[in-house]
């Protein structure tokens, strides 16, 4: 039902330096989506994960950890790449599998400060798709508020043993490997954490959430977990704190790729719906209201479309500053959530049925405002700088 | 602080200078021209004698062969002095391109290099009692008679009509050819019989910015005066410098929203309350994260817009999004920065209070917001 229409207002406002290439691997990207993930999703979501297989072909196709250097079983990409895949994956509606979190959240930290050893490890099989990776930092009495993270690694010997707790991990029903953030003798440090066969280690079915269905997120359980201290992420204890607020700022760029992709998207079909719709004799599109409230979100999309870019330039010539990040991901998914609302309610109750794609929208964007850092600690980290 | 390319270092000096002029001649008679609800009449002489007016103007007729962006220094200047009314955009930047780019070669010989020095003051007259937005509704009327068009009808809200030396009026030529019977013409006012500067009205904000009623009974113009020679121009020439006049409307509102937020987070800094700073408390700081926000925003868009506009690629649509977004928001922001000051904010003396008010303007003039989204509607 409702194939998704094309973005209409098309014109890139910013001069984000994208090739041919770029795009050779966006309808790439689109086919693999749509052909090879969007038939399955009822069936993806009813599991509350997507499956394995998925990740293995993902992998085949180049499009798992492509950022990464060849010799770790990447193709060296740019992240126009991730942008452009994140794009499409909210074009077509595909929550799950969570390839950005994989490729853009999780890689990055072994290949930036993991050593030689743990990239040759790790990479090259999350590249493939054998291994799917998660990040865990959030516990049941602390979220966007790390230094009060509660999991323990104690050193022992050649191991470290850990004990504790963590929720609202995604991919975490799945993941093979996970940069696991917990308390040691010199402050948080992050671990690579093997998975398969790990006595000790358990995980919770995956949770019932508002949105994002076919994403699994799970509760993860450590009781006396031994793990190599060769898993320690690098070798000195005590990084993670900096190594995680260093990784935040592309992080929360890539949560407002994703926020401007889903209002482009979400306007793009609620002015395909209402042109198609008819109400009192004229198209719902024809009836004043519907043309204010579509001329606002399609201004709102554009400006932040135009921060974004201008973010974007900044992050790649390592200037953006980590208020401005915040200040983009806090109103870019401000704005995703309202617009989406907005072309919902345009939608009349037809934008109450899931299968209608500004249904699914609607309950998958409430996140956004949660987390990457809640949309509260952005403002916190902004006001610090006024 | 401004990313684009086109901005140089002697846009930088230049704005060097304005903030002299500035604090110079408009900050001290600032009380004097509010309860005037106009200017003085020797501030056009001294802006021009600085440099100030018509920077964009080709020097062949005296003008700086300046950008947008020194239009851009002016409005952001004179906001920073909190006189966000100050009219020279509207001279140098609104009227003096219609002659520069309609006009005969013998109008822009009379009228630019005069208008550039500031020996010409300007006003453009399009709004009716009866005709806001809707220009194809105006009903003053441009009768042929012989070497001379005969003037009939009724203007208001002109802004700078006080002290104008020429006016830009729009007219019909033609009542039955709709928009296409629209044109302009320029009327010199001195001595213009049958011409009559109505009340000097007064506002919300924008004290010190005249805006007034003008009548026209049987007002003679010589035919040669109707702008580029060729009846029924007008509308055509008005909608096609929208974009410009809209984007110069967003800078006002960006610079001015900039403002409030400077001033706002300065006095949450230091304002005490319940033994600590403003500023410390959540929700004060949470609001002014939020306004923040949006004006570094604001102030990216802005930018993009105006280094789109030079190199050519900036639409009607893009002037209205320009327009309605900014002045939207710029309300909204100072209204919260204005919150942040309590009762003060509701005193005139502090510039909060001026800007609230100067703000509301921006969404009503240029085509009202409403204007902007049916406009953004229809090509939907």
């Amino acid at each position: 039902m409702n194939p998704t229409p094309p973005v209409i207002d098309k014109r890139l406002p910013g001069t984000l330096p994208f090739l041919p290439e770029h795009e050779t691997f966006r309808t790439m990207a689109r086919r693999f989506l749509e052909t090879e993930c969007v038939p399955h999703r009822d069936e993806w979501e009813e599991a509350g994960m997507a499956p394995r297989e998925i990740w293995r072909r993902a992998g085949d196709l180049g499009l798992l950890c492509f950022r990464q250097p060849e010799a770790y079983g990447g193709s060296g990409a740019d992240l126009l790449y991730s942008i452009v895949l994140m794009e499409e994956q909210v074009r077509a509606g595909v929550v799950g599998p969570m390839l950005s979190l994989h490729n853009d959240v999780v890689a990055p930290y072994v290949e930036r400060y993991g050593t030689e050893a743990q990239r040759q490890r790790i990479l090259p099989r999350m590249a493939s798709g054998e291994w799917i990776g998660a990040i865990a930092m959030t516990e049941p009495s602390g979220g966007s508020d790390l230094r009060g993270m509660k999991t323990r690694a104690i050193r022992d010997g050649d191991h470290y043993l850990v004990t504790g707790q963590k929720t609202f991990i995604s991919n975490g029903a799945c993941a093979d490997i996970i940069v696991l953030a917990a308390q040691t003798e010199g402050g948080i440090s992050l671990f690579l954490v093997e998975t398969p066969g790990l006595a000790g280690f358990n995980r919770g079915e995956p949770l019932d959430k508002l949105g994002q269905w076919s994403a699994d997120t799970s509760e993860l359980f450590f009781q006396d977990v031994r793990i190599p201290a060769s898993s320690l992420l690098g070798e000195t204890e005590g990084r993670g704190f900096p190594q995680l607020m260093d990784r935040l700022v592309e992080e929360r760029l890539m949560t407002a790729v994703g926020a401007v992709a889903t209002m482009e998207t979400a306007i793009a079909h609620t002015v395909a719906y209402t042109s198609d719709r008819k109400a009192f004799g004229q198209r719902v599109i024809d009836f004043q209201n519907s043309r204010f409230r579509l001329a606002e979100a399609q201004t709102e999309a554009r400006v932040c479309k135009v921060f974004l870019e201008r973010c974007l330039r900044k992050f790649i010539e390592g200037r953006l500053g980590a208020d401005e990040a915040a200040m983009l991901k806090l109103r870019t998914t401000d704005l995703q959530n309202r617009i989406v609302d907005d072309c919902l309610q345009l939608h009349g109750g037809y934008g109450y049925m899931l299968e209608f794609p500004i249904a699914r929208m609607w309950l998958d964007s409430r996140i956004s405002r949660i987390y990457g850092g809640s949309n509260e600690i952005m403002k916190e980290i902004i006001g610090r700088g006024l | 602080m401004i990313e684009s390319p086109h901005y140089t270092p002697e846009h930088e000096i230049f704005r060097q200078g304005v903030r002299r002029f500035i604090e110079r001649e408009c900050v001290p008679h600032r009380k004097e021209w509010q309860k005037a609800l106009k200017v003085s009449r020797d501030l056009w002489s001294k802006a021009g004698d600085a440099g100030l007016l018509c920077t964009k103007l080709d020097p062949r007729f005296g003008g700086a062969g300046g950008d947008l962006y020194h239009c851009l220094i002016i409005m952001e200047e004179q906001t920073r002095a909190c006189f966000n009314e100050l009219a020279f955009y509207l001279h140098s930047d609104i009227i003096a391109p219609y002659i520069e780019f309609y006009g005969t070669d013998d109008q822009r010989q009379r009228y630019l290099p005069r208008m550039a020095t500031g020996e010409i003051t300007s006003a453009i007259a399009m709004t009716e009692p009866g005709a806001g937005s809707d220009l194809q509704a105006i009903r003053t009327r441009a009768r042929r008679e012989g070497d001379h068009y005969i003037l009939d009808g009724a203007k208001t809200f002109i802004s700078n009509a006080q002290l104008a030396d020429i006016i830009l009026v729009a007219a019909k030529t033609d009542p039955e050819a709709g928009g296409r019977g629209v044109s302009l013409l320029i009327l010199e006012t001195a001595g213009a019989k049958g011409f009559e500067l109505g009340r000097n009205l007064r506002k919300i904000g924008c004290k010190a910015q005249d805006t007034s009623e003008l009548f026209f009974d049987g007002v003679r113009i010589p035919a040669e005066n109707l702008l580029g020679g060729e009846e029924g121009r007008g509308f055509y020439q008005l909608m096609q410098r929208l974009p410009e006049e809209r984007l110069i409307m967003a800078m006002s509102a960006v610079a001015n929203m900039e403002c409030a937020v400077e001033e706002a987070v300065a006095y949450a800094r230091e304002r005490v309350v319940f033994g600590k700073p403003l500023l410390d408390y959540q929700d004060a700081r949470f609001k002014l994260a939020e306004c923040k926000t949006t004006v570094v925003m604001a102030r990216a868009y802005l930018e993009d817009c105006i280094d789109r506009f030079i190199e050519g690629d900036f639409d009607a649509r893009d002037g209205a999004m320009a327009k309605w977004w900014t002045t939207e928001k710029a309300c909204e922001v100072i209204d919260d920065c204005l919150q942040i000051f309590g009762g003060y904010g509701y005193i005139k003396d502090y510039p909060i209070s001026r800007r609230y008010a100067d703000a509301r303007l921006g969404r009503i003039a240029g085509g009202t917001n409403e204007i902007m989204k049916d406009l953004i509607g229809r090509s939907l």
